[in-house]
């Protein structure tokens, strides 16, 4: 297996003409260009994230996000039940109804709330990462994903977000889901359709304060 | 895979003469252009875009080694077991290991080209275990008991009624028109197979030196169900998709979908890194890398090099001619349209693909829209030119290229021979002026006619007017 490796790396030295340097400079080059200026921040990541068939909501404070929850679901005909990230554990559920528990998800379970690490304006895309307390399969397994996005943490594109993972979460967890939308397939007749394996629904509650 | 890249002629003839495919190519093949040109429209500069991209997968090119290295470390660093796989045996060969030393039973995969090419399924299949395809196009495949004819929608040829009588098969449910109904099917169908899997097997469409990261790009959820539910991920993939770093990715991903789908982001991009965080609650326990040349390595620096550019974004095919009339199967391998016909005859041997260079009317349509500025036209010249010089084209091919450089080269006989063939082009045409056969050359005027030459040659008419002054 080791050889494999070592004529692998042969066949490629042997090509470039030159043996395999230990260090390489990288070409210096201004930022990427963004596919679309940002002109304000929660605006634009707002109008991109209807775009992807995200729905979204804005409430002035965490305190206003429960209530934002039932509302969504009570008008969209949803079950009241599911599971949330336990970083929302001091916010007040049971006046509103809700039956949201904190633990990671069952396939059963109806809705999942997360929160998110940031958000990205230039294509309306959320960027959640695993660790504990912040199940992956609650943004997966259930039907249903509300997501609960400060307007703070709302930067203008995805090389901003990975500059805020280096900063605050120093190595990258085990995984980065940036999430776009509610799942969706078009291998039939290129027919598109939403809700494949994934999420049907992707809520976003914007929270100004 | 099994390749009938060596019959292309045979091959694309059946797939003319195939109504059936013919009205799905017709229904289906438009879609994607559209969607592409209309997500360029929605960006500021899409060409420098396109630039930075191209830039970037050079740039890792030229040491592509020293980044594989370094993605080795750091993933190794992560706790991913890095595993590396001469040819599509040797994976398969890995791959079985793995899931035989962790007890493995049910495996669940998500596209994943690398593994066509190498026959995975069938492999671990013949050893006892359960694979299911999850990608949708995949999974209707692998009822059908076939090969995918398109990069990145497998399914491509397949009409909504052959999915319902396939699905009526295997699933027992009545028959539906309705496309809905049919993928909330297959959603039932496999989500107790994702929740029961020991194993996840995915493609990777980007390997991230900086961070050891494997980065999968899909719409369905079925690439993050299969590297987050079962205790093991394996993810296997060529050699060549490196990436420095995350920034790097961030560039890619502005021309990926946009080129493929012309979404301006696809549902989920995951960047994925070593086993399940400390405590978390969701993640493989056990994390493997299968790094696969398979043909790649030689092509470093030789007149193909450019190609190893590639992000399989299926741009290419979805704006070929060829590819539109005959579909993905014609090609005979995994990756038909332009691309495969550079990277077929590349990695299993230009006198097994002899004809996939010639497939193209070198319209330059595919580099047009290549995202990654690849000279699809120019490469299928070169193998053409290779195809040439190594004797492998027919001899009555190479007499005739023989004949045309004989009567090319000296100007005076090329004066000549353009005068006679103009005239008799012109006594073959019909009353309307039109050529409609051509002796010798039916299977071009079977579908077209052509217009005679009216006047005489460019020559002739040069000679005359620089004889009066003007
Ligand atoms: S060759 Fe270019 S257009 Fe074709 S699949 Fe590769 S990246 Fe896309």
């Amino acid at each position: 297996m080791s050889d494999a490796r070592a004529r692998i790396l042969a066949r490629m030295s042997q090509g470039l003409g030159r043996p395999c340097p230990d260090t390489v400079a990288r070409v210096q080059r201004e930022d990427a260009p963004m596919a679309r200026q940002v002109v304000h921040h929660v605006a634009d990541f707002i109008a991109r994230a209807h775009a992807l068939q995200s729905t979204t909501d804005r409430v002035a404070d965490m305190a206003a996000v429960p209530a934002a929850v039932a509302r969504y679901l009570r008008t969209a005909h949803l079950p009241l039940q599911g599971v949330m990230w336990p970083q929302f554990a001091d916010l007040d559920w049971v006046a509103q109804g809700l039956a949201l528990e904190m633990r990671a998800p069952q396939s059963d379970d109806r809705t999942g709330v997360t929160g998110c690490f940031c958000a990205i304006a230039e294509t309306g895309t959320l960027l959640l990462h695993s660790g504990v307390g912040l199940s992956a399969a609650a943004s997966l397994l259930p039907e249903t994903h509300v997501a609960v996005v400060p307007v703070a943490r709302i930067v203008t594109r995805m090389e901003q977000a990975f500059a805020l993972l280096r900063s605050e979460v120093g190595s990258v967890p085990r995984a980065l889901n940036f999430i776009s939308g509610p799942s969706r397939t078009a291998d039939i007749e290129q027919t598109i359709v939403i809700g494949a394996h994934g999420p049907r629904r992707v809520h976003l509650i914007v929270v100004d304060g | 895979m099994h390749a009938t890249s060596d019959r292309f002629k045979s091959n694309a003839r059946e797939r003319l003469d195939d109504a059936g495919l013919q009205a799905n190519l017709r229904r289906f093949g438009g879609g994607f252009a559209e969607r592409r040109r209309e997500a360029v429209g929605r960006v500021d500069d899409f060409e420098a875009l396109r630039d930075r991209a191209a830039a970037i997968r050079t740039e890792v090119l030229e040491n592509l080694d020293h980044w594989l290295l370094a993605f080795e470390a750091a993933a190794q660093a992560r706790g991913t077991r890095v595993h590396w796989a001469e040819t599509g045996a040797d994976a398969n060969r890995i791959v079985l290991e793995i899931a035989r030393a962790a007890g493995v039973q049910r495996v669940v995969k998500s596209k994943s080209m690398v593994s066509e090419e190498s026959g995975l399924n069938e492999v671990l299949e013949s050893a006892g275990l359960t694979v299911t395809e999850t990608d949708l196009g995949e999974y209707i495949l692998q009822l059908a008991g076939e090969p995918p004819s398109h990069i990145i929608a497998p399914a491509i040829h397949k009409s909504r009624d052959e999915v319902s009588a396939l699905f009526a098969e295997h699933h027992h449910t009545p028959p539906t028109r309705d496309i809905p109904v049919l993928c909330e099917q297959a959603r039932e169908q496999l989500r107790p197979r994702f929740l029961a899997a020991d194993m996840g097997i995915s493609g990777g469409n980007f390997l991230i030196a900086e961070t050891g990261s494997v980065a999968i790009v899909t719409n369905e959820g079925n690439g993050r169900m299969v590297t987050t539910l079962p205790r093991v991920h394996v993810a296997i993939t060529g050699i060549e998709k490196v990436l420095p770093s995350l920034d790097d990715l961030a560039a890619v991903l502005r021309v990926l979908p946009r080129s493929a789908t012309g979404q301006d982001i696809t549902n989920y991009v995951s960047v994925l890194t070593g086993t399940r965080d400390p405590g978390a609650s969701d993640g493989p326990q056990e994390n493997h890398v299968v790094l696969v040349d398979n043909g790649r390595a030689r092509l470093l620096g030789s007149a193909l090099h450019e190609a190893l550019r590639c992000i399989r974004c299926g741009a290419c095919m979805n704006h070929c001619p060829v590819y539109q009339n005959i579909g993905g199967h014609a090609y005979g391998w995994v990756y038909p349209g332009p691309i495969g016909a550079i990277l077929t005859p590349a990695y299993l041997g230009l006198e097994n693909a002899l004809d996939l260079p010639q497939a193209s009317t070198l319209c330059a349509a595919c580099e047009v829209v290549c995202p990654v500025r690849i000279p699809l036209p120019e490469l299928m010249r070169v193998l053409r030119e290779e195809s040439f010089s190594r004797g492998l084209r027919p001899w009555h091919e190479r007499l005739s290229i023989r004949l045309w450089r004989w009567l090319a080269l000296p100007p005076r006989l090329y004066g000549v021979a353009s005068g006679v063939a103009v005239r008799m082009l012109r006594a073959l045409a019909g009353r309307d002026g039109l050529l409609h056969r051509l002796p010798g050359l039916d299977g071009w005027t079977e579908g077209r006619d052509m217009p005679a030459p009216q006047g005489r040659t460019f020559r002739e008419q040069w000679r005359q007017r620089a004889r009066r002054p003007s």
